[in-house]
C-alpha cells in the first residue's frame, strides 16, 4: 500500500482528503487505481497516450519519477507517490 | 483600475477570474494574465509614461495589478549601456547591456517581485513566500519588509553567503533546504497545498509575478527610443523571462507604442551544468528531459524549468538560438564584461555574456543586428565563484621600492607600466 499525496487542485475528486493509501506494485498501476476508485483522476492526469500530462509531475518519495523508471517504477509499501502541478518555481 | 480580463490556460484555454490561481484546475496547464488590449491601448500612450515614475510602475497599465502606492522599492528602470569595448571584442555592431544589477536588491527579481506582493496584498495576503535560488529570496524577504509582510524564504542549503545574508538581514524565516531546488520547488508545490494562505511569489501568483518580467522588454524598447531591437540574449533558469520579454515586445506592438511591428529574434543562455532547453534546441526535439544541475550559475541552476517548454517554443519561432557554457566560460564572461564595461555582474550574467560570445562567434548574432544582452544579477552576490581567479595584483610593503619592484614583475598589466 502506497500514501498518494493529493493536489489542491485535485481535491475536487477526493472529497477534500490531501492523502489517500492505494494499492498497487508500481507507480502507474497506484495512479490507475487512484482513478478506479476516484473517477475523473485519469483524464486529469495522463494524457491521450496514456502517459503524464506534460504539466503533471509525480515524485516517488523525494525522486521525480522521470529519473526513475517512469510510471513502471516499482512501488514498495510504505513508500509515498505525490503528485505536484509542474509549473511552479524560477 | 487595471485591464486584466481574466486568466487563460496555455494549454487548453479554460478561462478563470483572476484570483491566487498558477494552474489550470484541468490539465495543469500554465495561466496566463490577459488583458483588454484596446481599453490599453485608448490608454497607454508614451507621453503617459514618460510622466510616470522611473520604476517599472510606469507601465503598470499592461502590469496584472493596478495600486496607486504598490509594494515598490524601486525597481526598473535600470541603466541601459551601450556597449561598444565590448562590442568591439565580440565583433558585433551595436550591442546593449540592459544592466539589471541595478535594481535594489541587485537583480531583476524586484521587478517580479514588487508585481507579485502588490497582487498578492490586494488578494488578501498576509505572508509572502518563496522557494529561490537566491536572487528572489533576496528580492521577497526585502518587498515582504517593505509592505509589513511576513515572509517565509526557502532556499538550497548550500547557496552562496551574500545570497542567505541579504536574504536573512531582513528578518523574514529563511529555511535551508538539503537539497537542490528542484527539491526546494517540489517542497513549496506541495506546502502551496497545505498553506492556501501564504502567497508563494512563484507557485500560487506565478501567473501575476511572470508578467514583471514584460517590464524588462518595455524599457529596452522606451530606452532606444520606442524601438525594438534585432536580437535579445537572455540567461534561462525557469525559461519565464525569456517567454515574457518576447510578450512584452509583442504588447508594445500590440497597443500601438511601436511604430514598426517587433520581430526580435530571443535567444536563450545556459550553464553547460544545468542546460535542459540547450539541450533540447541542438537536439531538434520538443521534450525538455530534466538533469540534475551542476554549476557554478546557481542562479539558473533549475534541472526541471517550468517554462521551459515555452522558452524553447519563443526561441525557435523567433528564429533564435539556445546555447549553453561552461564555468570556465562562466568566468570569463564575468571578467570579459567587467573589463570592458565596468559592470560586475554575477554567474549568471557571465553565462549571457559567454553565450553572446559564443553566438556571435557562430555568427548567429550578427554584426547588423542590434543587440541587447539581458544582465540579470549583480556580481557581489556571487563572489565566491571568482576567488581563485580574480585578486590583488601583489601584496606590497608600503615602501616605494616594494612598490616598483611588484610593477616591474606585473606582465599581466604590461600596458600600465610602458605608459607610467
Amino acid at each position: 500500500m502506497s500514501k498518494v499525496r493529493i493536489p489542491a487542485q485535485l481535491r475536487t475528486l477526493t472529497g477534500g482528503a490531501g492523502e489517500l493509501v492505494i494499492d498497487g506494485s508500481t507507480v502507474g498501476e497506484v495512479l490507475k487505481g487512484l482513478d478506479a476508485t476516484h473517477a475523473g483522476f485519469g483524464e486529469r492526469i495522463f494524457d491521450a497516450e496514456g502517459g503524464l500530462r506534460r504539466f503533471v509531475n509525480v515524485f516517488l518519495d523525494e525522486e521525480d519519477v522521470r529519473f526513475l523508471d517512469g510510471l513502471a517504477t516499482p512501488v514498495t509499501d510504505g513508500q509515498t507517490i505525490s503528485i505536484v502541478p509542474a509549473v511552479a518555481g524560477g | 483600475m487595471d485591464f486584466v480580463s481574466g486568466l487563460r490556460c496555455r494549454e487548453c484555454g479554460r478561462t478563470y477570474p483572476a484570483e491566487a490561481l498558477h494552474v489550470c484546475d484541468f490539465c495543469f496547464g500554465p495561466l496566463e494574465v490577459t488583458y483588454d488590449y484596446e481599453r490599453v491601448a485608448a490608454t497607454m500612450t508614451r507621453e503617459r509614461i514618460a510622466a510616470g515614475p522611473r520604476t517599472i510602475w510606469r507601465y503598470a497599465d499592461l502590469l496584472p495589478v493596478a495600486d496607486p502606492n504598490p509594494v515598490d522599492l524601486g525597481a526598473g528602470f535600470t541603466p541601459l549601456v551601450r556597449a561598444d569595448r565590448l562590442a568591439a571584442e565580440l565583433g558585433l555592431g551595436e550591442l546593449w547591456i540592459k544592466d539589471d544589477t541595478a535594481n535594489p536588491t541587485g537583480s531583476f527579481k524586484d521587478r517580479v517581485v514588487s508585481v507579485a506582493l502588490t497582487k498578492a496584498r490586494q488578494l488578501g495576503f498576509k505572508i509572502a513566500a518563496c522557494a529561490s535560488t537566491g536572487n528572489l529570496a533576496n528580492s521577497v524577504a526585502a518587498h515582504a519588509a517593505r509592505a509589513g509582510m511576513d515572509s517565509v524564504v526557502l532556499i538550497p542549503h548550500d547557496l552562496e553567503r551574500a545570497k542567505v545574508t541579504m536574504t536573512s538581514v531582513y528578518g523574514g524565516r529563511v529555511f535551508a533546504v538539503q537539497g537542490s531546488y528542484d527539491d526546494v520547488n517540489r517542497l513549496c508545490a506541495e506546502l502551496t497545498s497545505e498553506q492556501p494562505e501564504w502567497a508563494f511569489v512563484n507557485v500560487n501568483v506565478r501567473t501575476y509575478y511572470a508578467e514583471g518580467s514584460k517590464t524588462l522588454a518595455f524599457e529596452v524598447a522606451e530606452q532606444l527610443g520606442w524601438q525594438a531591437p534585432d536580437h535579445v540574449v537572455v540567461p534561462i533558469g525557469s525559461g519565464s523571462q525569456l517567454t515574457k520579454v518576447a510578450k512584452g515586445f509583442q504588447e508594445l506592438w500590440q497597443v500601438g507604442l511601436l511604430d514598426e511591428e517587433p520581430s526580435v529574434r530571443v535567444s536563450g543562455a545556459q550553464a553547460e551544468g544545468c542546460s535542459p532547453v540547450a539541450t533540447a534546441f541542438a537536439e531538434g526535439t520538443d521534450a525538455i528531459r530534466p538533469v540534475k544541475p551542476h554549476t557554478i550559475a546557481k542562479s539558473l541552476a533549475i534541472g526541471n524549468p517550468a517554462d521551459g517548454w515555452y522558452a524553447l517554443d519563443t526561441i525557435r519561432k523567433s528564429g533564435g538560438s539556445c546555447a549553453s557554457v561552461t564555468d570556465e566560460e562562466v568566468l570569463d564572461g564575468i571578467r570579459l564584461l567587467a573589463r570592458t564595461e565596468g559592470i560586475f555582474a554575477e554567474t549568471a550574467g557571465g553565462v549571457t555574456i559567454a553565450t553572446l560570445a559564443k553566438l556571435a562567434a557562430q555568427g548567429v548574432i550578427r554584426r547588423d543586428e542590434r543587440v541587447v544582452a539581458m544582465i540579470t544579477g549583480h556580481g557581489l552576490k556571487t563572489v565566491e565563484a571568482l576567488a581563485d581567479v580574480v585578486g590583488p595584483t601583489a601584496t606590497i610593503a608600503p615602501t616605494l621600492d616594494s612598490f616598483a619592484e611588484a610593477l616591474a614583475a606585473d606582465s599581466e598589466h604590461a600596458s600600465i607600466q610602458r605608459s607610467s
